[in-house]
């Protein structure tokens, strides 16, 4: 192992401080401005939402499990599907994403902070009182009418279901403002990201030397910026229509239903490329070392990311396949969406070339990034056949395109999350997790992923549409829904290997030192955890791959790029 | 670094993995092959808007297929045949920066398959969304609301609701069915899968789809865009009747006038109470003074087979238990309980039960 002999030198840091009281503790943590703890703040408040929304989902699938159930009521179950939604996308990927981002692209750019450290707190700390928010309103949600509760509207919150007509009371409210505020945190975020890669790398780190993680943050965040923007307006307007005599989105007053679905999509496709954008920077990080091979193109990779970012701009509406545009308006974004799918694709065959021909080491962070890359190649696939509008007109409303996401979220981006946690989880704590925990963590989440997801296709095919709380028995759904709801059950049992794994580790896992892979990159140069302030001297690098450089004095990266 | 073998754990998972899509294809293959009276599989079409989506939709599986069994080889062979071996020398192995003929094409045939999907997609979308109506179509309009389907023929005069029927087309001289799609409060999407993709009733979006089945019999579906509490009971329920059989029942529909000499004390008494308390709000029955909009058109109520948009038979015991409290079948339905007595309900129910 190089990480004795590194010239590159942090200085010394300790796991764990000794002699705090822990009052001074939590103050230390409440007013930071530490990129390193904000990070870490994001990525525990992603874990804590994700275990809320997945019971949330283990609600909904005990309900399907059989037909005509009566587990929840349809009111119950209508909130389930709302605030599964809107929890997992706004306060379970996003920042966790925003986590990584914010802990590892100063340590990968070899300087000492973000841009803007304040900001960087203020983000955290709006977007976690946006989850309060929202889960405040399951007791706070009693309105005029008293008819409170937690949204029930579908996290996409079409109108004019959100109308004071239809949604009575301020459940769709906390929906509104909770998503509102947190997207503040998004775009503060999306500044401070891209400010700092833009003004802050070390001496020698050209763009064309920054690591790929690098390059799919600045392009996120750049996105980020465009994205939030269309759903805050939409937001605005739907409060201006519920309290102050507005009919933009009320259409018995002649506004326009459609609309909103134009300005929520125009976020929403962006927004996935968003989440998948950072997944794919994990990959691009864990691959390469662990098949021992710098990435395979690492130029057209960043042109494809580049690309993506523009591209997903234009392919929203196919998400309205099935809204009654005109035909030449569907083919439009038939082709935008296809055309998207390429340089998509690209990346896939990258990944191959980066592990063709290399020595791949099976550790959990390599068998994550291997589920990822079979899983996204199908999810991606799944996503051509949406793109084909006709066959849209099918399958779109129905449980197909359910698995089609999940495929890509649960299946891409969160196994690049978790190869991403068992990968940097050692520079964060100090502590190498688990290799045996996690590989029954691995193993019993992809099991019960796919007996879940690849089987949830089948009742879409078969004509079962979305968001219904219960289904008719002798059309063929019920022992999917049986088997689906059963894949659940295991990953459940695998995100309990999980945190067991974290918290075991924490305390009795096996110190990492800085370099426990082998790895290239700056944030190896660092103890584990780093120290305050990252680096006792800036860096100078002269290539992509620094460590290697320092590793390989014999043949460097700079003789070939 | 330990290294640890994962060949015979994936290889056990692919065999699981492949194991179960083969026996999903097969079961998927058999019920569209030999569909069902209740089947509502998009591999089964009857109609051509659906045969149209099928063409394409095995095109593009067979072109997604293959692509799929040629990238996942490609992977499982270099997850296989590079991983480190126990006997490794731990030296790193040749590094490959890239390579532009590779890259170039696996950039341009991607491209080529984009342009062949989009091209086909683009034929079917016309096809379909501008096909022109022939003389002898049937014009329908349907209402969406929460949480039931409103249908008129203006073509015969008359309102109906929940079940639609619409005659077979014969493809040498074809009367297909035009739906008109409107809507009442929030969006709604109608989606009988054999018969033809699914289309949103948006209010103040006025949409349109057609239908040309060719089969007769009776074809499932339902809402598909979430619509409130009950949108997962908005059933849809599509009778395909002979032209003969579609002209027999237009013409029952279309009778406005009543016998009502002929009904039982009962179900006058149920008449009454129908007439004076609030069901003429929301309900009209034609030939009489009830003209309410709100709710189902009941002239013809016992010429359907189901009520509450399929939710329940059409049977008195139903009707009785569905007027007593509509909650009690479907919760978050609009229509409110009365509070009617005992009596009441089995007179209301009786004179219900006249209503052919």
């Amino acid at each position: 192992m190089a990480s004795d002999s590194l010239p590159i030198q942090g200085a010394i840091g300790l796991p764990r401080e000794s002699g705090s009281t822990w009052p001074a503790t939590l103050h230390e943590w409440v007013i930071t401005v530490d990129h390193k703890k904000l990070g870490l703040m994001y990525i525990g408040m992603a874990l804590l939402f994700l275990v809320i929304g997945g019971i949330e989902a283990s609600i909904m699938r005990v309900q399907l499990a059989v037909a005509h159930a009566n587990f929840v009521s349809p009111e119950v179950f209508n909130r389930m599907f709302t605030m599964h939604g809107t929890t997992m996308i706004f306060f379970v990927a996003m920042p966790a994403v925003f986590g990584f981002g914010v802990y590892l692209v100063p340590l990968m750019i070899g300087t000492r902070d973000m841009a803007f450290p304040r900001l960087n707190a203020w983000g955290f700390w709006i977007t976690l009182f946006g989850g309060v928010l929202l889960y405040f309103s399951f007791i706070g949600g009693d309105g005029l009418y008293g008819a409170g509760n937690a949204p029930d509207v579908g996290w996409w919150a079409y109108a004019p279901l959100t109308s004071t007509a239809f949604s009575k009371g301020h459940s769709t409210d906390y929906w509104t403002i909770a998503v509102l505020i947190a997207g503040f945190g998004s775009v503060a975020t999306g500044v401070n990201l891209a400010t700092t890669i833009v003004t802050m790398r070390c001496p020698g780190m050209t763009a064309g030397r920054m690591p790929l993680l690098v390059w799919l943050y600045l392009v996120m965040s750049g996105m980020v910026l465009f994205t939030i923007t269309p759903l805050t307006a939409a937001q605005l307007m739907l409060m201006v229509d519920r309290y102050l005599g507005g009919h933009f989105f009320d259409t018995q007053a002649g506004g326009s239903a459609v609309i909103w679905m134009h300005f929520f999509w125009i976020f929403g496709h962006p927004e996935v490329y968003v989440l998948i954008i950072p997944a794919f920077a994990f990959i691009s990080e864990i691959v390469p070392v662990f098949s021992r091979k710098p990435i395979f193109g690492y130029p057209i990779m960043v042109a494809a990311t580049v690309a993506i970012g523009f591209v997903s701009m234009s392919v929203w509406a196919h998400h309205m396949f099935t809204v009654g545009m005109a035909s030449y308006s569907n083919a439009f974004f038939v082709l935008t969406t296809m055309a998207v799918g390429i340089p998509t694709g690209i990346k896939i065959f990258n990944w191959l070339g980066t592990m063709w021909g290399g020595k791949i080491h099976y550790r959990v962070p390599m068998m994550f990034a291997l589920g990822f890359l079979f899983q996204f190649l199908i999810a991606g696939l799944t996503g051509i056949m949406l793109s084909a509008a006709p066959f849209n007109w099918q399958l779109s409303g129905s449980y197909f395109v359910v698995a089609h996401f999940h495929y890509v979220i649960v299946g891409g981006i969160l196994f690049s999350l978790f190869g991403a946690f068992y990968y940097w989880f050692p520079k964060m704590t100090g502590m190498m997790l688990n290799e045996t925990l996690g590989k029954w963590h691995f193993w019993l989440f992809a099991i019960g992923f796919h007996v879940t997801f690849d089987l949830m296709h089948i009742p879409g095919i078969l004509g079962m549409p979305r968001r219904i709380y219960t289904y008719e028995p002798g059309r063929g759904w019920e022992q999917w829904n049986l088997m689906v709801s059963l894949g659940a059950l295991l990953q459940a049992a695998a995100i309990l290997c999980f945190v067991v794994n974290m918290i075991w580790s924490y305390f009795r896992g096996r110190p990492a030192g800085n370099d426990p892979w082998d790895a290239w990159t700056l944030e190896w140069s660092v103890p584990s955890p780093p120290p305050v302030y990252n680096f006792a001297v800036i860096p100078e690098v002269l290539s992509r791959r620094p460590l290697w450089d320092v590793k390989h004095p014999e043949d460097p990266d700079w003789k070939y790029e | 670094m330990k290294f640890a073998s994962g060949n015979s754990l994936k290889l056990r998972r692919l065999l699981r993995f492949g194991g179960a899509w083969l026996s999903a294809a097969c079961c998927l293959a058999q019920s569209a092959s030999a569909p069902t009276p209740t089947s509502t599989n998009i591999f089964a079409p009857n109609s051509t808007p659906a045969d149209e989506i099928f063409g394409l939709s095995m095109f593009v599986l067979a072109v997604t297929g293959t692509i799929f069994a040629i990238v996942f080889s490609l992977l499982l062979y270099a997850a296989i045949k590079f991983r480190k071996r126990a006997n490794d020398d731990l030296r790193e192995p040749l590094q490959i920066y890239g390579s532009d003929q590779l890259e170039m094409a696996w950039t341009v045939i991607p491209v080529l398959i984009v342009i062949v999907l989009f091209m086909t997609s683009a034929r079917v979308i016309h096809a379909v969304q501008d096909a022109r109506r022939p003389p002898g179509t049937i014009e329908v309009t349907v209402i969406g609301h929460q949480f039931w389907w409103e249908y008129r023929y203006p073509q015969y005069g008359f309102v109906t609701a929940n079940e639609l029927h619409v005659p077979v087309s014969d493809p040498g001289h074809p009367t297909p069915t035009f739906l008109k799609l409107l809507s009442a409060d929030t969006d709604h999407s109608f989606w009988i899968p054999r018969l033809a993709g699914k289309t949103d009733l948006i209010p103040n979006h006025p949409n349109s789809t057609w239908v040309d089945p060719h089969e007769a019999g009776l074809y499932l579906g339902q809402c598909a865009q979430y619509c409130g509490t009950q949108h997962a009971k908005m059933l849809l329920r599509a009778s395909v009747d002979s032209r003969a059989d579609f002209d027999r029942w237009v013409q029952a529909q279309q009778q406005i006038a009543r016998d009502e000499s002929a009904l039982s004390a009962e179900a006058l008494e149920g008449r009454r109470v129908f007439h004076a308390t609030a069901c003429v709000n929301c309900h009209a029955i034609a030939g009489t003074k009830a003209d309410g909009r709100f709710g189902p058109d009941l002239t013809h109520l016992m010429s359907r087979e189901t009520i509450a948009s399929g939710v329940a038979g059409n049977t008195a015991a139903e009707l009785r238990r569905w007027v007593q409290n509509p909650a009690a079948i479907k919760p978050g339905s609009l229509m409110p309980s009365m509070n009617l007595t005992d009596t009441e309900l089995d007179e209301v129910t009786a004179y219900l039960l006249t209503l052919h």
